[in-house]
């Protein structure tokens, strides 16, 4: 068993007098007892309590005002050589016990319908606790602090004539996890997570045009407390972000054509979750997702062959702190293996996938790579992304327009989508320029491109540089059945990529 | 907050277990008591008018995949949410812990919030008692659906797919939910369903087709037949030919239907089209669609699930919203339809919230004619069984992007000849609704994107595909 030596924080300090502590420990190994008396071969125990909060405003009115909190526990088992899980907001021994019971039953069913015995990789035991880092709790910052700080947000956007709706929003979560194994591990985690947005639409002659800033669906999200929404500084840019909404009715439609295309780093975030992201999820890559998320184009042959984009193109999957205050960032997986930073693409080349102690032993991997994420309690883990980001380049942002004679510069996520095997995808965007002779020029509406997920990557021939990168959060990946949702982080710069079409959404043929 | 975990009596504790067992939900008069206990607690704390949401589930999942289980869960969880009005104030606080501190500490949390904010000029007070019609969808053998049922079904299914040397992918759901809803001024709504849904993705080769369906009883389709058809399916989708993008007449299966026209409805909520994010701004009561489109929102419809009342507890309403190609009619919280001086039909959210109400159970009035005759009577176009990964381009003309999926099909001469790569498409969904050729029979049709609705298969002319991919 490993165990990493470390001072336990204050805040530890105290649950563990309050009892909280203690009593998951407690539960969690009366589960682990059942499970194997019951016959499981392995079993490990997620309990979580997760607390949110929630407030926007529309229109200078207060919108969703709202707290919640969960707490439960969820037990995976190996039975008979299958899987089973079943979750229960009954915390007391008995019922504890029944779910344990219950997961054993489930396992005992699967093996009804296997093919084959699972088997994991070997991983070791680990006694620990992290907590991420933030500087201010958003749960002590006054309410009427954060509802002023909206509202007066929400006023400046509505200052900009031709502005029909104003939307600002908070929100933040605090999640403890305790994870126990059946090989020995005992793992307490507790993740500080914040995220602010506003966004402004303008109606008129037939036509909805929006900004947002400092990202659309709900702007950034990220690892940190209130100091992420002190840091975005959402007052400043509430006049810009109504203004360009505005103009975007007078602005020139996106040009369809093929040609130069620069992204914005919020842009290439998502369009790295969706071409990079979800294609290297190794249960995806052997069918288990076929019935929903679907497959991937990045078959077990294309490993270490696969020229995945440019020279210039280094992407990895870094759970680790030292990677950033991302939504992909933890110091141990839901499977209780440690944080790790993996080569997906290097120079070009595909080099790896997300994988978990189960599809790791399936490809022939000696150790998984630390990526089964759930979203509570009552759900199984499964392998989700971590953060995946593309690493910056060499190129200023003003060296990189400068250096630039005819493109067109998107911004601003505005819609996404992607087919099943993850090659075709098309985005569209908020906003968008020409860039004419290094310079920006006019404003465009409507922006879209579209292309093929390789033949898109190879063709990246600028990434700006590390001034430049900011780790983006996607709050809101759906994956799974029963569905869930879970965080991402992207790190991305603005990047150039040549010969894409550029337009094609709005097509009329 | 209290983080003690929950206290409870040794007798509540053996209830508990024997409930975990069976996984048997509440009684209403259980329900009502824990209602009747928070607004008890509230009274005391200084809370003008409380409002009180419990919801409930237990539900079971078997997932498979290369034709063996490998997933296999089960949940059950209850979560009290409570909404307290203080001085025109209002705001939520939901927990899952029933003991009374932690019910004290949401009630707390609630009025906190509230006390944050200003006062809203627009906060109706709660509505006293109301009326709702009696629904029955709860099946007690689709209650007791056991995980063994299930890995039986899904066995069967998979062999089928191993016999044809063929590769199975899917799900197979049984659960039971519950809500109730009580507040201050002695309203008090409970209702409770099961449901139950067999979802099958079959693959050969580097060809797929799929197939599913939901119900409130597991009775109601047959696993096998499913397999079967997406077996079948998948067997003709090899081989797939590309073909060029542009505007084809596509015959369009009623789960291609529901996800595509699956974003539309939002728009048909009063408080869109107050905010200007609607489609229907500046037209309603004008032909937007095909004379042969109508439209109604009815969660009594025998074919649709979901609770006769709203987030506020006012029963839901029958409302045309579409008829013969006019929008006609908006659904309304009782915010917006003070504000629009209407009438509330029961669609409102759980407040608060900014997005004020939209219709969730939608009935289309179907056609008459079949599928077979569909394809029959086109000389070229396209049968698409499913689409995939939909997302809004064009908020005002409703440009909707996305993928076909599990199996396209090229028809000619009014015969299926071969299975065709899949294509992007870039559609406006109001011109769509005025391209309908054909309409089959209304049926209950489940996919991923949109919530069940009960609508047609279409055959619609002039669809627009802008680009092919690689399968």
């Amino acid at each position: 068993m490993f165990v990493r030596a470390q001072n336990a924080p204050l805040f530890l300090v105290c649950a563990v007098v309050l009892g909280l502590l203690t009593a998951m420990w407690d539960l969690s190994t009366h589960a682990l007892d059942i499970a194997r008396l019951r016959g499981a071969t392995y079993a490990d125990v997620r309990g979580m309590h997760l607390r949110q909060r929630d407030l926007t405003t529309k229109n200078g009115q207060v919108g969703t005002l709202a707290q919640s909190e969960s707490i439960g526990l969820g037990i995976r088992v190996l039975a008979n050589g299958a899987w089973g899980f079943a979750s229960t907001d009954r915390l007391t021994r008995d019922g504890v016990a029944a779910c344990a019971a219950q997961a054993v039953v489930i396992a005992k069913a699967s093996a009804l319908a296997k093919r084959s015995e699972v088997v994991m990789v070997a991983e070791a035991a680990y006694v620990d606790s992290w907590q991420s880092a933030f500087r201010k709790d958003p749960f002590e910052i006054p309410l009427e602090t954060q509802l002023a700080l909206l509202l007066a947000v929400d006023a400046e956007m509505r200052r900009v004539k031709g502005v029909t709706l104003t939307e600002t929003d908070l929100q933040f979560r605090k999640i403890d996890s305790w994870f126990a194994s059946s090989i020995g591990s005992r793992i307490h985690q507790r993740k500080m997570i914040s995220g602010c947005g506003i966004a402004a639409t303008s109606f008129r002659h037939e036509e909805i045009q929006k900004r947002s800033y400092p990202n659309s669906f709900g702007g950034q999200h990220s690892l940190q407390g209130y100091e992420l929404v002190e840091s975005l500084d959402l007052l400043q840019h509430a006049p810009r972000v109504a203004e360009e909404a505005v103009a975007l009715h007078s602005a020139e439609q996106c040009p369809q054509k093929t040609g130069t295309l620069i992204l914005g780093a919020s842009q290439l975030g998502l369009q790295i979750h969706e071409s990079v992201g979800h294609p290297i999820e190794l249960d995806r890559v052997l069918g288990q997702e076929a019935n929903f998320a679907g497959t991937s184009f990045l078959t077990l042959d294309q490993l270490n062959k696969l020229r995945y984009g440019s020279d210039i193109v280094n992407v990895v999957a870094d759970a680790r702190v030292e990677h950033g205050p991302g939504l992909g960032t933890f110091a141990y997986d839901d499977e209780g293996v440690p944080a790790q930073c993996t080569d997906i693409i290097k120079d070009g080349q595909f080099r790896g996938y997300l994988s978990n102690r189960e599809t790791a032993h399936l490809i022939g991997l000696k150790r998984s790579s630390g990526t089964m994420r759930t979203e509570s309690w009552n759900r199984l883990p499964i392998i989700r992304m971590t953060n995946i980001s593309l690493l910056p380049g060499t190129w200023a942002f003003d060296e990189l327009i400068a250096g630039t004679d005819d493109a067109i510069l998107m911004e601003t996520n505005r819609s996404w989508s992607i087919d099943d095997r993850r090659y075709q995808f098309q985005f569209s965007t908020e906003i968008a320029w020409e860039i004419k002779g290094g310079k920006k020029a006019r404003m465009l509406k409507n922006p879209s491109y579209s292309g093929i997920t390789t033949e898109f990557w190879n063709s990246c021939d600028a990434i700006c540089n590390a001034a430049a990168w900011t780790l983006w959060g996607t709050p809101n990946c759906g994956k799974g059945q029963p569905m869930q949702t879970m965080g991402t982080g992207h790190g991305a710069s603005p990047a150039r990529f040549q010969n894409v079409r550029i337009g094609a959404a709005f097509s009329k043929q | 907050m209290s983080e003690s975990p929950k206290q409870e009596s040794p007798r509540r504790a053996i209830d508990r277990v024997r409930r975990a067992a069976a996984a048997d939900l509440f009684s209403e008069r259980e329900l009502r008591k824990i209602i009747e206990n928070v607004l008890r607690l509230a009274k005391s704390t200084g809370a003008s008018e409380t409002e009180v949401h419990v919801e409930e589930v237990a539900e079971a999942l078997t997932r498979f995949a290369n034709n063996a289980i490998h997933q296999n869960v089960a949940e059950q969880g209850l979560t009290v949410s409570i909404r307290t009005i203080v001085d025109g104030r209002t705001a939520r606080a939901t927990t899952n812990r029933l003991d009374e501190d932690s019910l004290h500490a949401a009630i707390d949390a609630s009025l906190s919030l509230a006390h944050s904010q200003p006062k809203d000029p627009h906060l109706l007070p709660l509505p006293g008692k109301q009326r709702y019609r009696a629904i029955n969808r709860f099946v007690k053998q689709t209650a007791a659906h056991t995980p063994e049922e299930r890995a039986r079904a899904v066995r069967r299914a998979c062999d089928l797919a191993v016999k044809r040397g063929q590769n199975a992918a899917g799900i197979f759901a049984c659960g039971q939910s519950q809500t109730a809803m009580g507040n201050s001024r002695g309203l008090f709504a409970a209702y409770r369903e099961t449901h139950a849904e067999f979802s099958i993705t079959v693959q050969e080769e580097s060809a797929a087709s799929w197939a599913k369906a939901n119900a409130a009883s597991v009775r109601d389709f047959d696993p096998q037949k499913l397999a079967e058809r997406a077996s079948e399916k998948a067997h003709l989708a090899t081989n797939a030919r590309e073909l060029s993008p542009g505007r084809y007449t596509v015959i369009l299966e009623p789960a291609a239907v529901l996800d595509l026209v699956g974003f539309l409805f939002y728009d048909f909520a009063a408080t869109a089209l107050a905010d200007k994010r609607s489609c229907l701004n500046d037209r309603m009561g004008k032909p937007l669609f095909g004379k042969n489109i109508t439209i109604t929102d009815d969660v009594y419809h025998p074919l649709q699930l979901g609770a006769p009342f709203d987030g506020e507890g006012i029963p839901r309403e029958r409302v045309l919203l579409v008829d013969r190609g006019i929008p006609k009619n908006l659904v309304y919280a009782r915010t917006s339809a003070k504000a629009a001086r209407k009438r509330p039909t029961g669609h409102g959210f759980v407040l608060p919230n900014e997005y004020g109400e939209a219709p969730m159970n939608l009935v289309f009035t179907g056609g008459n004619s079949s599928l077979e005759e569909m394809i029959a009577s086109t000389d070229r176009g396209l049968l698409v069984t499913r689409l995939w990964y939909i997302r809004e381009v064009d908020p005002y003309e409703k440009i909707m992007t996305g993928m076909t999926r599990d199996g396209l099909f090229l028809v000619e001469k009014g015969r299926v000849v071969s299975a065709v790569r899949n294509f992007r498409f870039n559609q406006s969904t109001l011109e769509m609704l005025r391209n309908v050729e054909l309409l089959g029979p209304a049926v209950r049709a489940t996919g991923e994107e949109a919530f069940e609705m009960v609508v047609p298969a279409m055959k619609v002319r002039d669809f627009q595909f802008s680009e092919v991919t690689k399968f």
